[in-house]
């Protein structure tokens, strides 16, 4: 009785070291240790890419009818999981309103049908590649969508010298992780392409770092006291165009938008 | 670097001194002279060769902030003969270029409402800008001048005058108006990167088998591979190119080809190749040269030396389109102009 007690206690005790040694190891899965960049950091250079739909909407959503009834399926909505951390956005009342507008009217409101700047996080994961250009002193993310840039100020950090699409990035490296922290925002840019916004008090801290040769963790917590009641947080992974060729090419899309944007000013021909 | 341009820099340096004095300075018209730079220094020859530091993974290092402000023309001015000045030459040629962009903003004329160049920091003096005793930055052909287009550059040349008449004044919708106005490109980015009139500036950055140039005017970043691949394939056509990078020495040595056309450089094709020289020959100078060749335009290549002088960032983001007020305003005008005149007609056959 007392050897069958003592034998359950071991075992208990050892499924309970077990358990947490497992513990220990999922909070180490991270722990891939990216090759050196020539300067001894992590080497993050690549050209790389999210495989979301979160460029359609952050959180949850189910696929749905294209908004333009002549893309018909090519311009559909596909259905996905959500990036956001507890899947639902805390906007304030008065913010949850105005999302719902912008979502009922995102042709007309989207900056991203304008091809204006995407803002930041929405650069990462909309459905084009950006370019990380490593350096010591600054860091570039360069965007195919519009050739929107960002430059990380890793010396002569300085705050924003004025509101800004791409914002103003200064950033650090904690271990193997790019830690980059933005603000100086303007409020014209949107998260995604169903209205979810921001405000000019947007405040993005991303964390990068690698997870393989091939993926980085991607994670931005973004604060914003006059839209959401709280800080929220999204997270994913992104991916290597591990294409010999692979480049960023050019989507200027200015010209694309033109006719959108100013055709009702066009000369009619004379009656 | 060849003979010519360390003679010119060795007179440079003279006309930096000259140009550095407070009798060039007072006679800079009145508002710029207190805002004014110095123009960017000019390394004295010392006989030994610069060796430019390196990056960590060893390539020449060109990374910063640069200019390639100048009041240097592209081609030669009419009547100039000489290729290179004496400093009381090119001070009183900078002079009156200065004083041409001031009156730009003269109270009381026409040009007056547009912004205030000065106020606002956008007249080329009162930045840092690359002094040079040149008289064009053409080097080659030895006359300063872009060759005469060949028959082919004169065909295409009035096919394209003839499709812009087809397609109306020059206000009558947004795709006649210039590309630089519609926020598509700016003339800094190139290549060959030409000095803007203003904000002419560029940062560059390199990591290991990249160099990226960005330019400020519009925010344009090019990326230009260093690792011998192949050029991308013929379908593939952009404004500023497909551009291929290798070091040759301390030289970036950059080819471009794959144009959309759509940019028409100077008249050239879509099978336009520009080939730009970076080095970095002080500290503060990076010699920039480029040679353009399209035989369907140009019976022979041209060369010209455009130096990029080191100045300060950091450079704030440049979003063009999506504040561009002027376009809807211009089109808005010309259709409202339109209106009261067909009224006016009216009336008047009434």
């Amino acid at each position: 009785m007392r050897n069958r007690f003592l034998t359950r206690v071991t075992v208990a005790g050892i499924v309970t070291c077990l358990a947490a040694a497992v513990t220990l190891v999922t909070a180490q899965t991270p722990g891939y240790r990216a090759p050196r960049a020539p300067d001894g950091k992590p080497n993050l250079n690549g050209i790389w890419q999210a495989i979301n739909t979160a460029n359609y909407d952050i959180e949850a959503h189910s696929a749905a009818q294209s908004p333009v009834l002549e893309m018909g399926a090519t311009g559909a909505v596909p259905a996905g999981l959500g990036v956001v951390e507890g899947g639902t956005l805390p906007y304030t009342p008065e913010a949850l309103k105005k999302r719902n507008e912008n979502r009922a009217n995102r042709l007309k409101l989207d900056p991203e049908v304008k091809c204006y700047l995407p803002g930041v996080p929405r650069g990462t994961y909309m459905p084009f590649p950006f370019q990380i250009i490593q350096s010591q002193k600054h860091i570039m993310l360069v965007h195919e969508y519009a050739g929107a840039v960002r430059t990380i100020y890793m010396a002569d950090q300085t705050e924003a010298p004025a509101d800004s699409w791409m914002g103003w990035s200064n950033g650090r490296w904690e271990g193997e992780t790019l830690v980059v922290d933005t603000k100086g925002f303007n409020d014209l840019s949107w998260f995604d392409r169903s209205g979810n916004f921001h405000s000019d008090a947007l405040h993005v801290v991303e964390r990068i770092s690698a997870r393989s040769a091939d993926t980085l963790n991607y994670e931005a917590t973004v604060e914003d006291p006059k839209v959401f009641t709280r800080p929220w947080k999204m997270s994913m992974p992104l991916y290597r165009r591990v294409e010999p060729n692979a480049q960023i090419l050019e989507f200027r899309c200015v010209e694309f938008v033109e006719d959108l944007l100013y055709g009702h000013l066009r000369k009619q021909p004379s009656q | 670097m060849n003979r010519r341009s360390l003679v010119s820099i060795g007179a440079l340096v003279l006309g930096v001194a000259v140009l550095l004095s407070a009798s060039v300075v007072a006679q800079v018209p009145a508002p710029l002279a207190a805002k004014r730079a110095p123009a960017a220094k000019v390394p004295a020859p010392t006989g030994k060769p610069y060796t430019p530091p390196k990056t960590p993974d060893g390539q020449p290092d060109l990374q910063g902030f640069w200019t390639n402000s100048t009041y240097v023309p592209l081609e030669r001015p009419q009547g100039v003969t000489k290729e290179i000045y004496t400093p009381a030459e090119a001070e009183a040629a900078i002079k009156a270029a200065a004083e041409r962009e001031a009156e730009q903003t003269e109270p009381g004329t026409t040009a007056d409402v547009h912004y205030d160049f000065s106020q606002f920091g956008l007249d080329r003096s009162q930045s840092k800008f690359a002094a040079s005793l040149r008289t064009s930055l053409i080097v080659d052909p030895p006359d300063g001048k872009i060759p005469a287009l060949n028959a082919q550059g004169q065909k295409r040349g009035a096919e394209r005058a003839a499709a812009r008449k087809a397609a109306g004044g020059p206000y009558d919708s947004v795709q006649n108006m210039p590309i630089g106005s519609r926020c598509i490109i700016m003339g800094g980015s190139g290549p060959p990167m030409m000095n803007a009139g203003y904000n002419a500036n560029y940062q560059i950055v390199q990591s290991p088998g990249y160099v990226m140039i960005l330019t400020e005017m519009i925010h344009d970043a090019r990326i230009i591979p260093l690792d011998n691949r192949p050029q991308a394939a013929q379908g593939v056509r952009q404004w500023v190119g497909v551009s291929r990078g290798r070091w040759e020495g301390n030289t970036l040595v950059v080819e471009t080809t794959n144009f959309n056309g759509k940019n028409a450089f100077r008249g050239a094709s879509e099978n336009l190749k520009v080939t730009e020289r970076f080095t970095r020959i002080a500290d503060d100078m990076i010699d920039y040269k480029f040679t353009v060749e399209d035989p369907a335009t140009w019976d022979r290549s041209w060369t010209a030396e455009a130096p990029l002088a080191k100045t300060e960032g950091p450079i704030f983001e440049f979003a063009c389109h999506e504040t561009n007020y002027g376009i809807s305003n211009i089109l808005a005008g010309a259709r409202a102009e339109e209106k009261a005149k067909a009224e006016q007609a009216k009336k008047g056959s009434n």
